[in-house]
């Protein structure tokens, strides 16, 4: 063995001697190159490798922070907030004093149905109150989840929520003026020539438009057949947020698909909150399999987070099955839109904001006075004042600084189908009383 | 150790046990000593035959997995993953292929193993409902017959609150009947009710801080509340393995995000001050303000934080630090106060609190408490005060009945013998596997225990296994964990008994040794 290597080592020795000089040259200017580069620091281009030791010491002493919370005046509106005694139904107690309630989405009045107590309650002697775990992982009982998207047509009065899940998608935004459609199909318009300048990027670009069906912040509806239409002649697909009306519009119940009489497959993702008409706590998603299944997988609140409490998804599959055997409860809410809707239009200086049949009215002034927070600060006092008179009211509340097209201050006002007629000419009169005694 | 807990247990539980405050000496050696005292954490690497065996593994699987695709696109094997409308077959494809390669053809065959429904509740021992799939996973069909008493160890029931004897349960029924189950307003509105604020009042009470508040859901509570807290110009610096509610938040919150390796705190210190030095990218102006987010324990490696040290690091460089206790709070330290307590470190000293309700008070939601500037602040700024509706007042009512009893406000010794119960059970059952043979990942204290299996096919042998002798565990793998890491999780319960534990430790150990794991 020691002899066939020996013999090997010879072998070389003699082809280095052979070897062409210029071949030999080449291979020491090569070898001593790598060793170079071995040996030689790695190049940054950051600063801060050349300061001294002493140079950052003194940074850092100087270097001051923020406080993580700036301190907030004690009169800010927004810590000094109502404290609900009980259970917040018809009649409301607020801060002490009881009121009817013109002020929780509890459109429906499911909150204190005893059917829907009864069967959590139930749910409770069973499953107990916790999950104690994500879906995946023995927690399976109940849903909650968000969605990832693309490229996203946005309606500029969708609500925060729909926002801030766009912003954590990482889709690039458009914004269509807020019911608008020529200026939606004149984003689409565009979008389209860009997508002939680029076939290949525009084979992989996939589009949404993403809408509401009653939109919280302005209450009014969005035109569904028009977007349809919009959706089949310019290949873009519709996400749908039905949280108000879901449970609301349609001779059923079913939201604004069935308001219209579009066909439900033609959207292909309605999401939608149970804090509403189902007067439980949660979310649901809905769609064709071929959406909801890449969701498990895919969805971040639905995977790292942990399942709805049985309790809750007891109480909102037996609200669901309240709405499905009385169907009448949404001609009654829709009356009852009507009427309240007829009342307050008129009283001087505030117009109503909203559509006939939605039940979660905005009151706006007038005349602005220029500031915000004025503005605040004087449709608090009529709330103030009706809340004196057993009127339960609250300003619509948003993070002005953080909404993109922030809406006007408003008082909102929300239709429930336990109001009486006295119920609502009482609270008519209340903020008629308010406002001429408080807006001069 | 063991002699300051028994004196803290038995000194009259009707009162708030003050928290100690141990006067740290910020020399760093006194603080590791004192960690390595305390505490052991091991942290093996795989072997290298099991990594290269791994890694074999994965390419063979995605070899197939192109195969199988080309059979599926040439028409020769069915597709069974729900197809675009008719009507819609010109649109933009939702999902690239590729996308759902992983899915297709490899989560697919093994996915038996997760989402396995339960009728009871999830407890110390459950009922499964029995499910068979007949074309290899795609759909599952309930047989309609149920798997009795299987011994769960894998959802975060710390405590044993997830339980539904009769007295226990009583004021919830009551504050279901009385409030119903919705609330139907945010906070900011019409959603505040008396039991929130009593909520908020004993939250603060428990963890010894100023003041605190609640939201309905967990991941919302981080995701929606780190953006109020900092936003651009602000740095972050995040662990490797913090949850994705924490990234979320700071992808939220526009801040720079820097991460740190994995409770390094060398390295931390390394990136604090190059950070302070250097200053924002590109404009190098001062940062605005620098936020430390880490977790109490890490649940899918069982570590624990070390929080002396950080704190010590951010007193000195003047950062910010953000502790999520969602797997702590209520498991770890002598009252059950989580890390804060586990370390003797002054709750004042942690900047942002923060922990969720679900694992340790069988509830649901989460919670942010400190100084007072700083949830008033939240009341006002936070997201979720803002636009999602406040928590179920039966869940709270869950909540202020847990933290009674933890803390024996309740009259009895039933939450300190939970809180001892717990400690034994994680002492004993992580000595026992370790004498066994099994590499196990984590602090001695963790009630999480993480058994590594390393590859792929064991991970899902283990669990279908486990699961014929009625033990219920939780298997994770890549992409939760590194691709080389794969293990079995196992969750550890005030509720089990010694017994339980030993039959979860005598079948652990016959499935374990055909395995070949029984060497160390």
């Amino acid at each position: 063995m020691a002899s066939g290597q020996q013999w090997v080592l010879v072998e070389m020795v003699q082809a280095l001697y052979e070897a062409p000089s210029y071949h030999l040259i080449l291979e020491g200017i090569l070898i001593l190159w790598i060793i170079r580069l071995l040996f030689s620091k790695t190049y940054r281009l950051h600063e801060t490798n050349k300061l001294t030791e002493k140079e950052k010491e003194d940074l850092i002493e100087e270097w001051q922070p923020e406080p993580l919370a700036p301190t907030i005046s004690k009169d800010s509106p927004y810590i000094t907030y109502d404290v609900v005694t009980g259970p917040p139904s018809h009649k409301i107690i607020i801060n002490g004093k009881e009121c009817i309630n013109f002020a929780s989405f509890n459109f429906l009045g499911l909150l204190d149905n005893e059917r829907v107590k009864q069967k959590a309650l139930s749910s409770l002697k069973k499953y107990g109150v916790g999950t104690c775990g994500p879906r995946g992982f023995y927690g399976t009982f109940g849903t909650l989840a968000l969605i990832s998207l693309y490229f996203v047509f946005r309606d500029e009065a969708a609500c925060f929520s729909i926002q801030k899940g766009l912003q954590a998608s990482r889709s690039f935004i458009k914004y269509f003026k807020h019911n608008d459609m020529h200026d939606l199909e004149r984003l689409l318009q565009e979008q389209e020539l860009e997508d002939q300048q680029n076939p290949r990027k525009a084979r992989v670009t996939r589009k949404f438009i993403v809408v509401e069906g009653l939109y919280i912040n302005t209450a009014d509806i969005c035109p569904l057949p028009e977007l349809v239409k919009l959706k089949y002649k310019y290949k873009v697909r519709i996400f749908l947020e039905e949280s108000m009306s879901f449970g609301v519009l349609g001779e059923h119940g079913r939201g604004v698909t069935e308001h219209f009489g579009v066909k439900i497959e033609d959207i292909d993702l309605i999401s939608a909150n149970m804090e509403n008409s189902v007067a439980s706590i949660g979310g649901f998603c809905c769609g064709r399999s071929f959406v909801i299944d890449h969701q498990r997988l895919s969805g971040q609140g639905y995977c790292f987070s942990a399942s709805l409490p049985p309790m809750l998804a007891a109480a909102a599959i037996e609200a669901l099955s309240i709405m499905q055997e009385n169907p009448d409860i949404f001609t009654v809410l829709r009356k009852k839109c009507t009427y309240v809707y007829k009342e307050l239009q008129g009283i001087p200086g505030l117009k109503l904001v909203g559509m006939q049949f939605a039940p979660a009215l905005h009151l706006q002034l007038e005349k602005s006075s220029g500031s915000r927070e004025s503005d605040m600060q004087m449709l608090r006092s009529i709330v103030d004042y009706c809340m004196e008179r057993q009127v339960a009211l609250t300003l619509a509340r948003y993070l002005e600084k953080e909404e993109r097209y922030p809406p006007p201050p408003s008082i909102r006002v929300v239709v429930t189908i336990e109001q009486t007629e006295e119920d609502i000419l009482k609270a008519k009169s209340c903020i008629q009383e308010a406002a001429l005694t408080l807006l001069k | 150790m063991t002699a300051d807990f028994v004196r803290h247990a038995t000194e009259q539980p009707e009162h708030w046990p003050v928290q100690s405050q141990k006067q740290y000496d910020w020399n760093r050696e006194n603080i590791s000593i004192e960690i390595k005292n305390h505490r052991q954490e091991d942290f093996e690497k795989a072997p290298m035959h099991v990594a290269v065996l791994t890694y074999l593994g994965f390419g063979i699987v995605t070899l197939f997995g192109y195969f199988r695709d080309f059979l599926r696109a040439v028409g020769l094997e069915k597709r069974n993953l729900a197809q675009e409308r008719e009507e819609q077959k010109e649109f933009v494809p939702l999902y690239q292929d590729f996308e759902n390669f992983y899915t297709r053809n490899l989560y697919m065959r093994v996915r038996d193993n997760w989402n396995r429904p339960l009728c009871s509740l999830p407890g110390p021992v459950i009922d499964l409902m029995e499910r068979v799939s007949d074309d290899y996973n795609w759909t599952f069909r309930l047989t309609g017959r149920t798997i009795h008493n299987v011994i769960n160890m894998g959802s975060y029931n710390y405590l044993g609150f997830a339980e539904n004897t009769a007295d226990y349960l009583e004021t919830v029924a009551d504050k279901a009947r009385h409030y119903g189950v919705g609330v139907c307003s945010t906070r900011q509105e019409t959603g505040t009710l008396d039991i929130h604020v009593e909520l908020e009042y004993l939250v603060a009470r428990f963890l010894g801080v100023e003041s605190s508040m609640v939201f309905g859901m967990g991941f919302a509570t981080n995701s929606m509340n780190i953006p109020a807290l900092v936003g651009k110009g602000c740095l972050i610096l995040s662990d490797e393995l913090n949850h994705t509610s924490l990234i979320l938040g700071a992808r939220l919150s526009g801040a720079t995000i820097k991460v740190f390796k994995h409770n390094d705190m060398v390295h931390l210190e390394k990136e604090l001050r190059d950070s302070i030095c250097s200053g924002q990218p590109r404009t190098h102006r001062p940062w605005r303000k620098i936020l430390i987010m880490v977790e109490g324990i890490y649940s899918m490696e069982g570590s624990v934080v070390r929080l002396p040290e950080l704190i010590a690091l951010k007193k000195r460089y003047k950062a910010c630090l953000y502790l999520d206790e969602a797997h702590s709070i209520g498991a770890v330290g002598p009252g059950g106060r989580g890390v804060t307590e586990l370390f003797g470190v002054n709750p004042a000293d942690v900047d942002v609190m923060m922990g969720t309700f679900t694992k340790s008070f069988g509830a649901a939601g989460g919670y942010i408490a400190g100084k007072k500037e700083l949830v008033d602040y939240l009341r006002s700024r936070s997201h979720s005060a803002m636009y999602t509706s406040s928590m179920s007042p039966p869940i709270a009512e869950q909540i202020i009945r847990a933290i009674k009893c933890i803390t024996g406000h309740d009259g009895s010794t039933e939450g300190i013998r939970r809180i001892r119960q717990l400690a034994e059970n994680t002492r004993y059952f992580r000595a026992k596997v370790k004498k066994m043979g099994f590499i196990i990942y984590g602090n001695d204290d963790s009630p999480v225990v993480p058994i590594l299996l390393y590859m792929p096919g064991k991970v899902v042998a283990f669990a279908r296994e486990m699961l014929e002798r009625k033990i219920a565990v939780v298997v994770v793998g890549f992409p939760a964990t590194p691709i080389t890491e794969a293990r079995a999780r196992f969750c550890m319960s005030a509720a089990h008994t010694k017994d339980m534990l030993d039959e979860v430790l005598h079948h652990l150990d016959e499935v374990g040794d055909p395995d070949g794991e029984g060497d160390s």
